[in-house]
């Protein structure tokens, strides 16, 4: 019988990984005296080094072990938390995860800090020693064998305690498993039962001699009596050939070891004690699928959607026939409505995770680099509940760590440049989160010396990217970082400098539909803000009709939609026009212009403005009609056909036709392509005449 | 077939555990620490506990020494699961009322065999 448990080494490789996550932060809060700490830490070692053990990584097991034995001592109070102890702890955490690494891999792992953490942990360990020698000598159970000589069977005595059948054993289980190895007879004694008025059936009162014809060892039969040995007077004796059944050499299994848990009482009582005031943890039980699985889920439900947009178009189409099936009908596709946008909320929030997820690596991250540079830093992180798509958070942790990096590198200074500028020696870094409409916003700010913007200037000068007479606000000098080949480091540390620059940055952010922002303040410091959408699966639309062809507005970034009115019409210079909203001046884009559709056909065609918000900014977009609110389902344009400045993607619409989402942030982009399809004021003016 | 309540808090060695008694054909609960198990506990009966020792919350010798005090688990095996074989956890474990321990890393035809021991 073999049973193959290599299906569950995912599992495990998933569990250990956040274990080590687990260990790593927890390292780095640790103080003296935090019990539920350093017991946190001892669990997530122990299952890791359990685990390994099962899988046959054995590289994994023995590293484990030594840094399990070096906890389990913190544990017991037999070791003083200490930073240097935490910081070879932390790098056994990094030797762990590359160890489980090559395991993965079936590869051997060979290097080097594995070797000199390890032999850090054992020089730890040495002051204990001959403690550690003189226990584990006291655990050896004394194995000689006895029984060289030609044994044909064993005569087993069982004399169980009177309490046996509370333990949970049960002296017929152990009987039929002695079965295993041959034949058996068993006499059994009765003296000691009493009348059956007097008896008690949660008693043993009986006593048994068994002769067992077999050839296996003292040690097999001993085997099956492991779990009863304090509950019972066992002698195992051999019967060899051509002799009577004489006991002549007695193996007598090891009595309970009283002093054995008197020398450590206080591992005995304090466990139990120490984890009772325990909070409790709020566990809400949980399983663990398959991203792919959700993935399909999720696309499912898409389709369902789609379908239902479909019914719900042709319950529109039959809505004056009157017959009361059709009636109920109808009333069944509202109810598909409301059940399938609320299925597919909670569909999408299976795949939200909070970014705590992204954040938890980062006070490792600051603690290794602010000591590499010898700069003191306090991280803060705030909104780390905040929620987003998996696939989203998948895809910001390194822009991020980019970001922080940067923070830490080029924003803060060092104490001594601090205190001069008058300043708390500890710099901080701040990354907060929050939700904004469909948004999520990460900020990560400094109180460094902020962006030094002569220098960025001189940079990019030198770079080629600018040229000397061109005119520049500060803001936009600042945003030249996040310009192809721009790097400010006067020497490429191996920190920021890693080849990968802030355009990288900004790109990936962008490929994932957000945006990144800077603000600084020489002096004061430096704010990049990153906002994201939260899924990029699903959109709540409203659908728009532009020369009788159908798009998606994001819900969104609609501020407002109103009937166009003359008066606010202005035009500047060029053909650009704006829009009196509010009593502020707004762009005003057309989309038949910008999309080079049909011209107009009937007066009642662009007659409504959608305002629109993006980044900050508001623009207002003429169309021709305002139509359904519709939730789309995101299909990618570029993964379909390729990217189209000023659409964001497709989706599938009820009646099966293909509609475009309309990318706001694109649009401006779009309007600088083609200046000269930017709307005509005058045609406007007469045209709403 | 016999009814088994598996307590661990790591998921692998829960699902193994699982999956090799489920292959047998027992029936199998999972709980994610002592206290999901007491709870798990006192809601039905089992043929069988194992148990891990080091879980967040409840740790499994004191589940073992609060399910002996549940009337339905006076006689019912509890087992260990323990990577340390030293005589002082075993006493300790007899202490809390178990009935034998497994010891990890975990094998999965070394727990078919002895769990005989104590179940059918």
């Amino acid at each position: 019988m073999s049973i193959d448990l290599s299906q569950f080494i995912p599992t495990f490789l998933e569990e250990s990984f956040e274990g080590l996550e687990l260990m790593e932060s927890s390292l780095l809060n640790l103080e003296q005296g935090d019990d539920e700490t350093i017991d946190a830490i001892f669990r997530a070692a122990h299952s890791i080094k359990g685990g390994a053990g099962t899988f046959g990584f054995n590289q994994v097991t023995d590293f484990t072990h030594e840094v399990e034995t070096l906890l389990d001592e913190m544990r017991d109070g037999r070791r003083d938390v200490n930073p240097h102890d935490t910081d070879i702890l932390l790098k056994s955490v990094d030797c762990i995860r590359l160890l489980i690494e090559s395991a993965r891999d079936g590869v051997v792992c060979d290097a080097p800090q594995i070797k000199t953490t390890f032999h850090a942990i054992e020089a730890l360990l040495k002051r204990e020693e001959s403690d550690a020698l003189g226990s584990s000598q006291a655990t050896q159970v004394n194995d000689q064998d006895n029984t060289e000589q030609q044994t044909i069977g064993w005569t087993i005595e069982l004399i169980p305690t009177v309490e046996i059948l509370q333990t949970g054993n049960d002296v017929l289980r152990l009987f039929v498993a002695l079965e295993e190895f041959g034949q058996y007879e068993a006499q059994v004694n009765l003296d000691r039962l009493p009348a059956l008025k007097d008896l008690d059936p949660q008693e043993c009162l009986m006593s048994w001699v068994l002769t067992l014809t077999s050839d296996c060892s003292a040690d097999d039969i001993g085997e099956v009596f492991e779990w009863v040995e304090d509950e019972c007077e066992l002698t195992i004796s051999p019967i060899f050939a051509q002799e009577p059944t004489e006991p002549v050499e007695a193996v007598t299994e090891a009595p309970p070891k009283q002093d054995d848990c008197a020398v450590n009482p206080a591992s005995t009582t304090a466990n139990p004690v120490a984890t009772e005031p325990k909070a409790p943890t709020q566990n809400v039980g949980s399983i663990r699928v398959g991203i792919d699985k959700v993935d399909a889920l999720i696309n499912r439900v898409g389709e369902l959607v789609i379908t239902q947009a479909m019914l719900k178009q042709i319950g529109n189409e039959i809505i004056d026939v009157d017959d009361d099936r059709l009636t109920r009908l109808r009333e069944g596709l509202v109810q598909l409505e409301g059940n399938s946008r609320d299925l597919q909320e909670d569909v999408m929030r299976i795949r939200m995770l909070p970014i705590s997820f992204v954040f938890n690596r980062f006070p490792r991250m600051v603690y290794d680099i602010s000591s590499k540079l010898g700069k003191q830093v306090e991280l803060k992180l705030s909104g780390e509940a905040t929620e987003l798509d998996k696939t989203v958070m998948e895809k910001i942790g390194d822009p991020l760590v980019h970001l922080v990096r940067n923070s830490l590198d080029h924003g803060l200074e060092g104490p001594d440049e601090r205190i001069a500028a008058g300043k708390e020696p500890i710099g901080t870094v701040h990354l907060n989160a929050y939700h904004q409409g469909g948004y999520i916003n990460i900020d990560i700010s400094d109180d460094g010396r902020g962006l030094n913007t002569e220098k960025i200037r001189e940079k990019a000068l030198e770079k080629g990217i600018i040229s000397a007479d061109q005119v520049m606000s500060d803001q936009e000098v600042n945003e030249l970082i996040f310009a192809a080949g721009f790097s400010t480091a006067d020497a490429v540390s191996d920190l920021s400098g890693r080849g990968v620059g802030m355009d990288v940055v900004r790109r990936n952010i962008e490929s994932l539909g957000g945006h990144v922002a800077l603000s600084s303040t020489v002096g004061k410091g430096s704010v990049f803000s990153v906002s994201l959408p939260l899924t990029l699966a699903i959109l709540d639309g409203q659908l728009i009709s532009v020369a009788g062809q159908t798009y998606i507005v994001p819900l969104v970034s609609i501020v407002e939609s109103i009937q166009i009115q003359k008066e606010a019409l202005k035009a500047i210079a060029g053909e650009q026009s704006l829009y009196l909203y509010r009593e502020q001046y707004i762009p005003l884009y057309s989309i038949r212009n910008l999309f080079s559709l049909s011209p107009k056909t009937s007066e009642y065609d662009e007659k409504m403005v959608i305002i629109v918000e993006s980044s900050g900014n508001k623009y207002a977009l003429v169309v021709d009609e305002l139509k359904d609110q519709q939730q789309v389902v995101l299909k990618s344009l570029e993964t379909n056909y390729m990217a189209v400045t000023g659409v964001s993607g497709a989706t599938i619409l009820g009646d099966g036709g293909v509609s475009l989402i309309i990318d706001i942030k694109g649009l401006a982009a779009l309007k600088q392509q083609l200046p000269h399809n930017g709307i005509s004021h005058q045609l406007l003016q007469e045209e709403c005449a | 077939m016999a009814k088994i309540l598996v307590v661990d808090d790591s998921a692998s060695i829960r699902n193994m555990v699982s999956f090799t008694l489920n292959q047998q054909s027992y029936e199998t609960v999972e709980a994610i620490d002592g206290s999901d198990g007491l709870a798990k506990a006192q809601n039905q009966n089992f043929d069988l506990v194992i148990t891990d020792v080091n879980m967040p919350g409840m740790d499994g010798l004191t589940l073992c020494s609060k399910l002996r005090l549940l009337p339905g688990f006076k006689f019912t095996p509890v087992l260990i699961l323990t990577t340390e074989s030293s005589s002082d956890l075993k006493m300790r474990g007899k202490n809390a009322g178990a009935t034998g321990w497994l010891v990890k890393p975990f094998n999965p035809d070394k727990l078919l065999t002895t769990i005989k021991r104590v179940i059918r």
